[in-house]
């Protein structure tokens, strides 16, 4: 792969509005951060979508993958009683 | 069974589940291929797609025009990136993928090898050629490929914009003044049976429909896409009296389609192999500005090994 003209690519994510998670939008080519930032902005956010942005160096992303992933996340499979509806709630009673 | 059969047919049952592949899980070769053959070839459309309108932005009719012009070209700028970025999951370069569009080995769209005459190839670009992009591209968006998948929901929710802002056009044109009626129906002569053309050839000619209809790369086809779009842009073009160009339309009443005449494949494959009014002005205009800026990249380059150095 040639690499000798592009600039290390960067991931972006958009928090919508405040108090919101920060969402995966794509990613771009910038040379540093403030460039990254200044980017996103003008790539992702034309239309008011953010009113915050992360860059992250996508070479900075661990990722479980696809094929492990029955085994991966096998150990929350057998514990429904992590979850309210595994409860009984006595007749009669009110939620909390 | 072998490894890679038992690897296909897995692929396959998740495409027939509905699930999204993602860059790093398995897929055959072809998917791939095929994918970065797409993505980077619609990539390449938005770009090249800026320059017919290009044409119109220091002619626009009123400020109002220009900045709304200006708008909807940097949103296809945005939407290069979005989808060269997609392509590059593949671990394609950009480099790579434009070296290919200026050595002829990348498409493009054939629309934009059609110049701009006046100023109603504006709202014909607008209401036609986004409004066909419009109708691919929602399919599109149901596509197997996730980073594609995505670039193309975004990408939805900004092009509505420029299919509405065309009709505006073309209905204040029909509105106006003899001549600029005439104006609107010569841009609508000439952009509709190319636009017709953008949905790619008749199914039973297309060469790679079958296997991207298998696994879910395009969820619907060429001629389904092409009516779909026909019958919602008769009913527009009839609101504000524009006139189809095509004396076998008609409506038919049981189909609830409309029914129209044969469309000239060999002007289109005249203008896919590189024939079209425009093929060399665009690719002439496209080498020199990418020359013509190399130094800025360079300076980033530059800067950015700097930077890493220290």
């Amino acid at each position: 792969m040639e690499n000798l003209n592009q600039l290390t690519q960067w991931e972006v994510f958009i928090q919508s509005k405040s108090g919101s998670p920060y969402e995966h939008a794509g990613s771009l080519h910038a040379a540093d951060k403030s460039m990254a930032l200044q980017n996103a902005r003008d790539v992702y956010t034309r239309r008011g979508e953010g009113r915050s942005l992360w860059v992250v160096p996508s070479d900075c992303i661990v990722a479980s993958s696809n094929e492990d992933a029955e085994e991966f996340f096998d150990p929350s499979e057998d514990k429904i009683y992590r979850t309210p509806n595994f409860y009984k709630m006595p007749k009669g009673s009110t939620n909390i | 069974m072998s490894t890679q059969e038992e690897s296909l047919k897995k692929f396959q049952q998740r495409i027939d589940a509905d699930e999204k592949i993602e860059p790093r899980d398995w897929m055959p070769e072809n998917y791939r291929k095929t994918l970065i053959r797409q993505i980077s070839q619609h990539a390449h459309s938005e770009v090249i797609g800026m320059q017919p309108e290009g044409n119109w932005v220091l002619r626009a009719p009123s400020l109002r025009a220009k900045k709304i012009l200006l708008a909807k070209i940097q949103d296809e700028g945005g939407h290069g990136l979005y989808l060269y970025s997609a392509a590059e999951t593949f671990g394609v370069s950009r480099a790579e993928m434009i070296q290919q569009l200026q050595e002829g080995k990348a498409k493009y769209s054939s629309i934009f090898n059609y110049p701009t005459l006046t100023w109603a190839d504006m709202g014909a670009i607008g209401w036609l050629v986004d409004g066909a992009a419009i109708v691919n591209q929602t399919m599109l968006a149901k596509c197997s490929y996730g980073p594609y998948a995505r670039a193309m929901l975004r990408i939805c929710k900004e092009e509505g914009f420029h299919q509405r802002q065309g009709y505006e056009i073309m209905g204040k044109m029909m509105n106006g003044t003899p001549a600029q009626r005439e104006m609107a129906q010569d841009a609508m002569n000439r952009f509709w049976w190319p636009s017709l053309m953008m949905f790619g050839p008749p199914d039973a000619d297309s060469a790679h429909s079958a296997e991207s209809m298998h696994w879910k790369i395009k969820v619907e086809s060429n001629d389904k896409l092409r009516q779909r779009f026909i019958d919602r842009t008769v009913e527009q073009a009839n609101h504000i009296g524009l006139t189809v160009p095509d004396k076998d339309l008609k409506y038919n009443k049981e189909t609830m389609h409309w029914e129209f005449g044969p469309i000239n494949w060999d002007e289109f494959w005249t203008v896919v192999k590189g024939n079209g009014p425009c093929n060399h002005q665009r690719m002439n205009h496209h080498i020199h500005y990418h020359n013509e800026g190399a130094w800025v990249r360079e300076a980033a380059m530059a800067y950015e090994r700097k930077i890493s150095a220290n």
